[in-house]
């Protein structure tokens, strides 16, 4: 079995590989749902209504996306570059912690004052958290793969300690959290009695901008050229190890962004359980968008269509919610077969 | 050399009406061949003409979609290298397929026997390499380890390992492609005994005089299809470029030269090793309206010099001086921006980034100027104008300034490298190895603009491992060994065989006081 490069790949077949991927998908959690003793057609009704079928259900998809838009933007803008970002969920906790570190009265400015002032702290500490293992990269040839995702577990263990430490509520009962961000660092509602929050919009605001520093910009495109081919965008002048740098600033600081409006919009304190794994289901979403910045906003809704909407159907079929898991994860397989499928031709002899 | 080959000789092999297909490009299309016994056939044809796979379905290593090989009168199974061996066929490939870490003895016996025989039988082995090695002039020492051994050594063992197998067939993928003169020479010599015993050889090139100087016939294909068969002792040179090239040939007139000021400088400089030779201590001088060649046997350290002309390479002692002014922090940066258009040798991996567009590519070493780019944002308009205006002067065949890279031609892309390197009449040139892999056409064109900015005043520096290039556009000659220099020659000074002797390392070390 051979793979030869296609010439180019049609419009449909840019349509049809990820459809079937989606279809691959549905089919093989239909056999799981099977295997669990309910009807694949019932349970995936359920999915959809649970996901979009009412109008909380659709915004309640919406705020579970927005962490997910910023940790994908993260991990696309880093891939883009071949800068291997395992790490985002390191990120976004760090990002979350300087968002309490700050927010919970340390500094008191007007609301208008305040949250861009921790959005830049929050960002800035990402961005920090990922210099470490970029500069490790670039200066040693240290594998970022590794850096970025033990830098995970480190992290989570730090912030274990600063909850049982510094950070812990006086009044939270002995329980491992924070204290409640004031209200100035709070992100309003978008819609009154509704979860959904602020940080939506910061989310899709992110989208566009990355969007647009990919496609019109100097960095954008030295970040392409370093991702598609380094050796020769070392040849042409590009610099290299400082574009690799620049990368993993931008996209730490967009992982943190995640941890930020977490706290800030939905959560209001800061716990071991911010975050069931965005960082790394960042990496599907990514992958799902195929890196582009735009296609992160709908593969975010998506996934967290699929977790919301398996919520829901659990409680009301006998199916686990653990089949959103399965879906996501085999989406990411499917996808990625997909994606090759529509670059290369597969030869059989 | 057709001493056992008369009319009435035997035919050992036939090939008809092969046909590959790759896709929608037709690799062979049609093709029939037949070797006699004690024949050289050559065939000839440019890169991508289709040698290469023809043999390839030859011995195996791929199947035809339509068409017979028949060897020996006996119809060879399609998609099997063992069956071709079995048959009496054996292969040097262009690159070769010996085991480093093996003895020469080793490498020879490997995969002749049994895995459940106890011994290797290496004394008879021994005995027998021996006996080849003298009946056909392959002297080589059977208990050396590859890694010891010249390319020329190790294209002997390629060969024995064929012998001992019993080839009756002998297919040369391009074999003096990396080979001295001399070693050239040895060769054709050994080749002669080969058909004086009876075997037949093709012999695969796309260089004339070494056809003409070794076969008994040609087969000439271009774009896939058998472009003419001729008798070599009755074919002129230019017919067969003709028919090789299917057309006229471009011929490029070069002019005397008038060398200017001296523009750019290598003083005392080494470096580390890039694969090949390390650079040691080397000093030379580029001036304005002169092409210096720099002609080498590959892996001599050709690729640390242009690496470290281009800026990718840093020296570990020793000035680069440019414009008279000693460069002290030396980059691609800094090089562009000291007036360099530079050609790297491999188009692919360094040369373009494949899947971006031209538009992108073109810009690369230039988007930070104000005429691509404004505060961070780059101008995509100016970018395709530019790509437009490249594609437009230097004839690139390619849809439109959006297309992949990927997608063209190696001489189409080498055409962008070029529009790239030569925007803004750069006056040091350096070409590493510019027309690799190009065909006749293409090869021109480079020449052609070579010659051009050469013409304008330029330094350039060309480095090539093909002698005849070197010698038909340089106007001074270095010859690299090991990492060190020549003296120049001037023009026509000294012979191919001189030339050879000095890529052979005869003469570069000891300060050069032959070749002076």
């Amino acid at each position: 079995m051979r793979l030869e490069p296609r010439p180019s790949s049609s419009l449909t077949a840019k349509f049809l590989w990820p459809t079937g991927a989606i279809l691959a998908t549905v089919v093989f959690s239909s056999v799981l749902v099977m295997i669990a003793g309910a009807s694949p057609f019932t349970v995936f009704w359920l999915v959809i209504k649970g996901a979009a079928g009412s109008q909380f259900a659709f915004l309640e998809t919406l705020t579970r996306a927005t962490p997910l838009v910023f940790t994908g933007l993260a991990v696309a803008v880093a891939f883009r570059a071949k800068l291997w970002n395992i790490g985002a969920e390191a990120q976004l906790y760090l990002g979350a912690v300087m968002t309490v570190v700050i927010g919970t009265g340390a500094v008191t400015l007007p609301s208008a004052g305040l949250i861009p002032l921790i959005m830049i702290a929050a960002m800035l500490t990402g961005a920090l958290t990922l210099l470490g293992p970029a500069v490790l990269k670039t200066k040693f040839g240290v594998d970022e793969v590794v850096t970025t995702l033990l830098l995970n577990f480190i992290v989570l263990l730090f912030v274990s300690m600063l909850l049982e430490g510094p950070l812990k509520d006086p009044t939270g009962m002995g329980w491992p959290q924070s204290k409640r961000v004031i209200a100035d660092a709070q992100l309003p509602r978008l819609i009154k009695g509704k979860r959904l929050h602020f940080g939506f919009i910061l989310a899709i605001a992110s989208a566009i901008i990355v969007w647009v520093i990919m496609k019109k910009t100097t960095l954008g495109y030295e970040m392409r050229a370093v991702g598609h081919n380094a050796e020769a965008a070392r040849f042409a002048g590009i610099p290299v190890n400082s574009v690799i740098v620049k990368t993993a600033l931008l996209s730490g600081g967009l992982a943190a962004l995640a941890g930020f409006s977490e706290v800030a919009g939905l959560k209001g304190n800061l716990t071991l359980d911010l975050s069931p794994g965005y960082g790394y289901t960042g990496i599907v979403v990514a992958m799902l968008a195929m890196l582009n910045p735009l296609g992160v906003i709908a593969a975010a809704i998506f996934v967290a269509g699929i977790f919301v909407g398996a919520d829901a159907m659990s409680r009301s079929a006998n199916v686990p919610s653990y089949i959103a898991e399965v879906m996501v994860a085999t989406s990411l397989l499917t996808m990625v077969a997909a994606i090759m499928l529509m670059r290369y031709r597969v030869r059989w002899r | 050399m057709n001493a056992a080959q008369g009319p009435e000789a035997e035919t050992v092999l036939r090939l008809s009406g092969i046909t590959k297909r790759f896709g929608t490009l037709v690799a062979n299309d049609a093709i029939s061949l037949s070797l006699k016994r004690g024949e050289v056939v050559a065939l000839l044809g440019e890169n991508g003409a289709g040698k290469t796979t023809l043999m390839n379905i030859l011995f195996g290593h791929y199947t035809a979609d339509e068409g017979e090989i028949e060897v020996f009168g006996k119809t060879l199974p399609s998609g099997d290298p063992n069956a071709a061996l079995g048959a009496g066929i054996g292969m040097v490939h262009q690159h070769f397929t010996l085991a480093d870490q093996m003895t020469v003895l080793e490498n020879i016996v490997l995969g002749t026997q049994s895995l459940w025989s106890f011994n290797l039988g290496k004394a008879r082995a021994r005995t027998k390499i021996r006996q080849l090695a003298t009946d056909y002039g392959l002297e080589v020492d059977p208990d050396r380890m590859i890694t010891e051994l010249s390319v020329g050594e190790r294209q002997r063992v390629e060969i024995l390992k064929a012998l001992y197998r019993e080839a009756r067939i002998l297919i040369l993928d391009e074999p003096t492609a990396v080979l001295t003169p001399m070693e050239t020479e040895a060769l054709f010599a050994t080749l002669k005994k080969l058909v004086a015993a009876g075997l037949s050889v093709i012999f695969i090139s796309h260089k004339l005089g070494e056809v003409q100087s070794v076969s008994d016939r040609v087969v000439v294909l271009r774009g896939g299809k058998l472009a003419g068969e001729r008798t070599t002792s009755e074919a002129t040179r230019r017919e067969l470029a003709e028919l090789m090239v299917g057309g006229q040939l471009p011929i490029n007139e070069i002019g005397p030269s008038t060398p200017r000021d001296i523009l750019f400088e290598l003083q005392s400089v080494s470096t580390g090793s890039l694969g090949g030779a390390a650079l040691k201590q080397i000093s030379m001088q580029l001036r304005g309206g002169e092409i210096t060649g720099l002609a080498g046997i590959s892996g001599n350290g050709q690729a640390a010099l242009a690496a470290l002309i281009a800026g990718t390479l840093e020296a570990s002692e020793g000035d680069i001086v440019v414009h008279g002014e000693a460069a002290t922090k030396w980059s691609p940066r800094a090089a562009l921006d000291r007036g360099l258009g530079r050609i790297p040798e491999d188009r692919h991996a360094t040369g373009m980034i494949g899947d971006m567009s031209v538009a992108e590519n073109v810009i690369s070493e230039a988007y930070r100027s104000p005429r691509f780019s404004r505060f961070g944002m780059l101008d995509w308009r100016a970018a395709s104008v530019f790509a437009q205006d490249i594609i437009t002067a230097y004839d690139v065949k390619c849809p439109s300034p959006e297309a992949r890279v990927r997608l063209l031609s190696g001489g189409n892309m080498q055409k962008l490298i070029l529009g790239r390197a030569l925007d803004g009449d750069p006056d040091i040139i350096l070409a590493s190895q510019p027309t690799r892999g190009l065909d006749v056409g293409a090869v021109a064109y480079v020449h052609a603009r070579l010659i051009e900015a050469r013409d304008r005043g330029a330094a350039v520096l060309l480095i090539s491992e093909d002698l005849d290039e070197i010698q038909t556009l340089s106007d001074r000659i270095l010859v690299i060994h090991r990492g060190q220099l020549s003296r120049p020659s001037q023009r026509g000074e000294l012979s191919v065989m001189e030339l050879g002797e000095l890529m052979a390392g005869h003469g570069v070390e000891e300060g050069a006081h032959h070749a002076a």
